[in-house]
């Protein structure tokens, strides 16, 4: 047993009955960090300096017995969220030099609670992709590796591969992350981790980077079910800054853990299967159904028939916001500049220096679908599907408590897989995104390993703001599966 | 008289649509906490959010919204209870999101109804199609450096209401006075100071002509006309290209225009084919905007008093001519000037003097009626004064020029200067005695039947008075010693 083998929980006890200090907690992560970030490349900036101080400032509120509800425990911070005097990149080189004069409203409210942040984790460039290759800094490695194939580098799964991996192989207790398509949950299956997206507007989006903001939602990754629910429960609320920001009390998410599933409704949304999945996704799913019967839940079999229209409406709407999201990145005021001739010249060599291919690509597709002409054909019916998808959660949560689905198609795959075709890519999120089309809240628990020994990831999805039930649901996955696998490359190991 | 263009091919008829952009009156910015006074150093007035910094969001500006429901319900308009708030996607360094946050489908009010008034005496009701919200963008200063331009974001994010008239307008004179009395009406709500040397007014002037009884044939947008006259000029000359080259045999192009207020002329700025594709939609950092009815109706309830309804007042109430009341509700400050200096006196010498005499005074010192030295109630006072017979008419335009400058109580000014009316009839009498001992040929000439001298023997007694004897007095006095 080392101090890495301790749960965020566990070691927030173990700080406040002052048998760890806060200081020793983040110079352990610290040292982890050092010595396995060069490899697997979970963090774009590391600021120790800053950490310490803040772990000696926890120590000191831990002394006067004003200990916060995560004073002293270290987190990655998702490079997406804008961290005051800490450059905020959104693993793009257009950011590179961006440092952000304000704190986000998420990150604002953990230091709020005592946290301390380690570092900015790696992302896909501006939260788009599955698999953290898409990042300006270079891909991350998942800590998880084949069995028969070690030699393989795994992804971490994308858009918060970054935090994920941070969290999988012990680089930090807990982690922020962004979900705009599955950015969370996906990441969280890949690597053996549980992750929730929260309702849409649970977490305010002030200070987040925008990919699409009618989806972009914050999350947690974190060591168990409950540590998630204790960093959502610090990262949530209501923030007049943000006008989608919804005006709600935070609900107490650790103690619903506990409830149990005893008479809840989980539903089988029979659209929730693909061709080429393997097979050892759906024996998955079954057992996870089945440790639902034997916990006391009652299983009903449902169906969402417009789930077949998500990815590709999906791939409307979030590219559509994407495109005028990231007009602001010009090289006039912040970020990059590539000076040019003209106006325009200016314009084209700081995007075109500035953004990567899949970055270009969305917005091409998203300036293309809100075209005359093409407007109505591509983002109006985009978002009368929408409706339509909304509608079926609607209609399903009048019935059931919650769902019980697969994460993810497929567990991990290797960098360079899957790279040749976006389409093939995009697939990743097909389960993720009706939830985040619909604004529902979704989490991954990790439940069991492939053959290859790598993890696989059951998705619980709830009612809008009922939070509470994902998290019981969740909890009673996590305690039936036993889910213990640890991946090789970790700290502490 | 319906305002034609005689072509060679005819009479062509002016067919006229006026945008109006008006600055919003408000402390902050439409969805910014970022102050949005006039004149303050380049890039100080500037937020996060208007400076589109990454992870920034907009929030409403409640106070704009309210005044744009206010200016709706000025205008006689339909508030809408739900409105949309959408993006105008373009690239360019003033615009920092690269969109403009606006309202596309869904405006917070759509139609409406102004009435104008024309110089012949005649009336017109002119529709309002739609009021919608929108942010300003900053401004590009090209006369700073050789080679770059300067940003300056301090109007970035401001709110504009944007007013868009039916194609109701057939005339320059119908355009300006439209314009006229759009920003009367704004100005009396407070929504927007209606100044367009600052820019916080200006007109997108859309002109098509046609024969009589044809459908509308393409229009032209002469864009961002910054005062009224300009707008009436602009109508003009874009009216007659436009019938000349029709008459040529060429068409007129759908494009946006500029007006050359120089030259007198409008110049192509973008043809259609180069017009921006704006990919509006519906911005997704905010949702629909909700209004509460019982709001709504509040806001109502607290309107002022307006400047038709407080014209037809004046005239009912006062007995104004319809003329002399028009010029005085122009401005609410004139209108409020006028009540007060009319209060319990007689309000046709109350409108003479404030169109007259206070008018002409502020015209000349360029001043306005919030600036003038001449209080209402001192106005009011030289009145009292003239009423009570201390002063005549002739030394109360005296007074009044001391008090232009002086801005001084005309009692003040009446005692300091010894410009009492004499009534004593001893001393006129001296006068009268003096003046006709002085001109025994006029005298004789009168008596003998020259009764038009009787003027000059008045004129000759008040000089010798200082002007200050009672006319009354000075009349009764004259006659009796002349007959």
């Amino acid at each position: 047993m080392t101090m890495f083998d301790l749960t965020l929980a566990a070691a927030r006890d173990e700080l406040r009955a002052r048998r760890l200090s806060a200081r020793e907690l983040t110079q352990s992560y610290l040292d982890a960090i050092a010595a396995l970030n060069p490899r697997l490349n979970a963090y774009i900036t590391v600021t120790p300096e800053r950490a310490l101080a803040q772990a000696d400032a926890a120590d000191a509120a831990l002394a006067r017995g004003q200990a916060g509800p995560l004073t002293g425990i270290p987190l990655a911070i998702k490079d997406l969220f804008c961290t005051a005097g800490v450059r905020t990149t959104a693993g793009s080189r257009i950011l590179e030099q961006f440092v952000p004069p304000y704190e986000s409203t998420v990150s604002a409210n953990l230091l709020r609670d005592g946290a301390v942040f380690l570092g900015k984790a790696n992302l896909d460039e501006f939260a788009m992709g599955s698999s953290n290759m898409t990042s300006a800094y270079g891909a991350v490695e998942n800590p998880w590796k084949r069995r028969q194939d070690t030699s393989a580098v795994l992804v971490p799964g994308g858009s918060s591969g970054g935090s994920a991996s941070a969290v999988a192989a012990r680089l930090a207790l807990g982690a922020t992350a962004t979900d705009t398509g599955g950015s969370i949950r996906q990441p969280a299956s890949f690597c053996g981790i549980p992750g929730i997206k929260p309702t849409y507007g649970r977490c305010s989006r002030w200070g987040i980077v925008a990919f699409a903001s009618s989806l972009d939602q914050a999350g947690p990754l974190a060591r168990t079910v409950e540590d998630c629910a204790i960093l959502l429960g610090s990262m949530a609320g209501h923030d007049p800054k943000d006008s989608t920001s919804a005006d709600r009390p935070v609900p107490d998410f650790a103690a619903a853990c506990k409830r149990g599933v005893k008479g809840l409704r989980i539903g089988v949304p029979r659209e929730y299967t693909m061709d080429g999945m393997p097979e050892e996704i759906s024996v998955l799913w079954q057992q996870g159904l089945a440790w639902m019967r034997d916990a006391g839940a009652e299983i009903v079999d449902v169906s969402l028939p417009h789930t077949k229209y998500g990815l590709a409406t999906y791939y409307i709407v979030a590219p559509a916001e994407a495109s005028s999201n990231l007009a602001r990145y010009d090289g006039v005021r912040f970020g990059l500049r590539e000076n040019g001739e003209d106006l325009r010249d200016l314009y084209e060599r700081t995007r075109a220096a500035g953004f990567g291919p899949e970055v270009r690509r969305r917005i091409l597709i998203g300036t293309y679908v809100l075209s005359a002409g093409y407007y109505d054909a591509y983002y109006v019916r985009a978002q009368k599907v929408r409706a339509l998808i909304l509608r079926d959660f609607t209609e399903v949560f009048s019935k059931v408590d919650a769902l019980l689905t697969p994460t993810a198609p497929s567990a991990a795959f290797a960098q360079g897989e899957n790279m040749d075709d976006p389409i093939k890519m995009y697939l990743n999120d097909i389960f993720t995104v009706p939830a985040s089309m619909a604004g529902v809240p979704g989490m991954s628990v990790p439940a069991g390993l492939d053959a290859n020994g790598l993890p696989l990831g059951l998705q619980v999805l709830g009612k809008p703001f009922d939070e509470e039930t994902v998290f019981a649901v969740s909890a009673a996955i996590e305690r039936a599966a036993g889910f213990s696998a640890l991946p090789s490359i970790r700290a502490g190991a | 008289m319906a305002y034609i263009i005689e072509g060679n091919t005819g009479a062509w008829e002016v067919v006229v649509g006026l945008e109006v952009h008006a600055q919003v009156i408000s402390r902050s910015k439409l969805f910014s906490g970022a102050a949005t006074d006039f004149g303050a150093e380049p890039n100080t007035q500037v937020s996060f959010i208007d400076a589109a910094f990454p992870g920034m969001l907009p929030v409403i500006n409640r106070v704009c919204v309210a005044q744009a429901v206010r200016t709706g319900l000025g205008l006689n308009a339909r508030i809408n209870v739900v409105s949309h708030f959408d993006r105008k996607n373009y690239f360019y360094p003033d615009l920092p999101s690269g969109y403009q946050i606006s309202q596309y489908q869904h405006p917070i009010v759509g139609e409406g109804r102004i009435e104008i008034e024309l110089a012949d005496g005649s009336t017109r009701s002119i529709g309002v199609t739609r009021l919608h919200l929108e942010q300003d963008a900053g401004k590009s200063l090209h006369d700073q450096h050789p080679t770059k331009s300067y940003i300056d974001l301090n109007r970035a994010g401001v709110a504009l209401m944007e007013i868009v008239s039916e194609p109701d307008i057939r005339s320059p004179e119908e355009a300006g006075a439209y314009l006229t009395k759009v920003r009367s009406i704004l100005r009396y709500l407070g929504t927007c100071d209606g100044n367009m040397d600052e820019g916080s007014m200006r007109a997108d002037v859309n002109v098509s002509v046609r024969k009589h009884g044809e459908p509308f044939r393409t229009r032209c947008e002469v864009k961002n006309v910054n005062s009224i006259r300009f707008v009436m000029q602009a109508v003009e000359v874009e009216a007659k290209r436009q019938v000349e080259v029709w008459e040529s045999g060429g068409t007129v192009d759908q494009e946006t225009r500029l007006f050359d207020s120089a030259r007198g002329v409008t110049r192509s700025m973008r043809s259609k084919e180069d017009a921006h594709d704006y990919r509006y939609f519906p911005d997704p950092d905010l949702l629909p905007l909700v209004l509460d009815e019982a709001w709504v109706e509040a806001l109502r309830q607290d309107l002022p008093e307006l400047p038709d309804p407080k014209k037809a007042r004046f005239v009912g109430e006062y007995g104004l001519t319809v003329y002399d009341a028009g010029v005085l509700v122009a401005e609410q400050a004139t209108a409020n000037f006028f009540e007060e200096v009319a209060k319990g006196r007689d309000v046709k010498t109350a409108a003479n003097w404030v169109t007259g005499d206070l008018f002409a005074a502020l015209n000349r010192m360029g001043r306005t009626i919030e600036q003038s030295p001449v209080s209402a109630a001192n106005l009011g006072k030289l009145l009292d004064l003239m009423a009570d017979n201390t002063i005549n008419g002739r030394i109360a335009k005296d007074v009044f020029t001391a008090m232009v400058e002086t801005g001084d109580d005309p009692a003040a000014i009446v005692e300091a200067r010894g410009l009492r009316q004499v009534t004593d009839t001893g001393a006129i009498d001296a006068a009268v005695d003096a003046v006709l001992a002085a001109n025994p040929d006029k005298v004789a000439d009168y008596r003998a039947g020259k009764d038009k001298l009787f003027g000059f023997f008045v004129g000759q007694v008040m000089k010798a008075m200082a002007g200050k004897g009672n006319p009354a007095l000075v009349n009764e006095v004259l006659k009796r010693k002349l007959s």
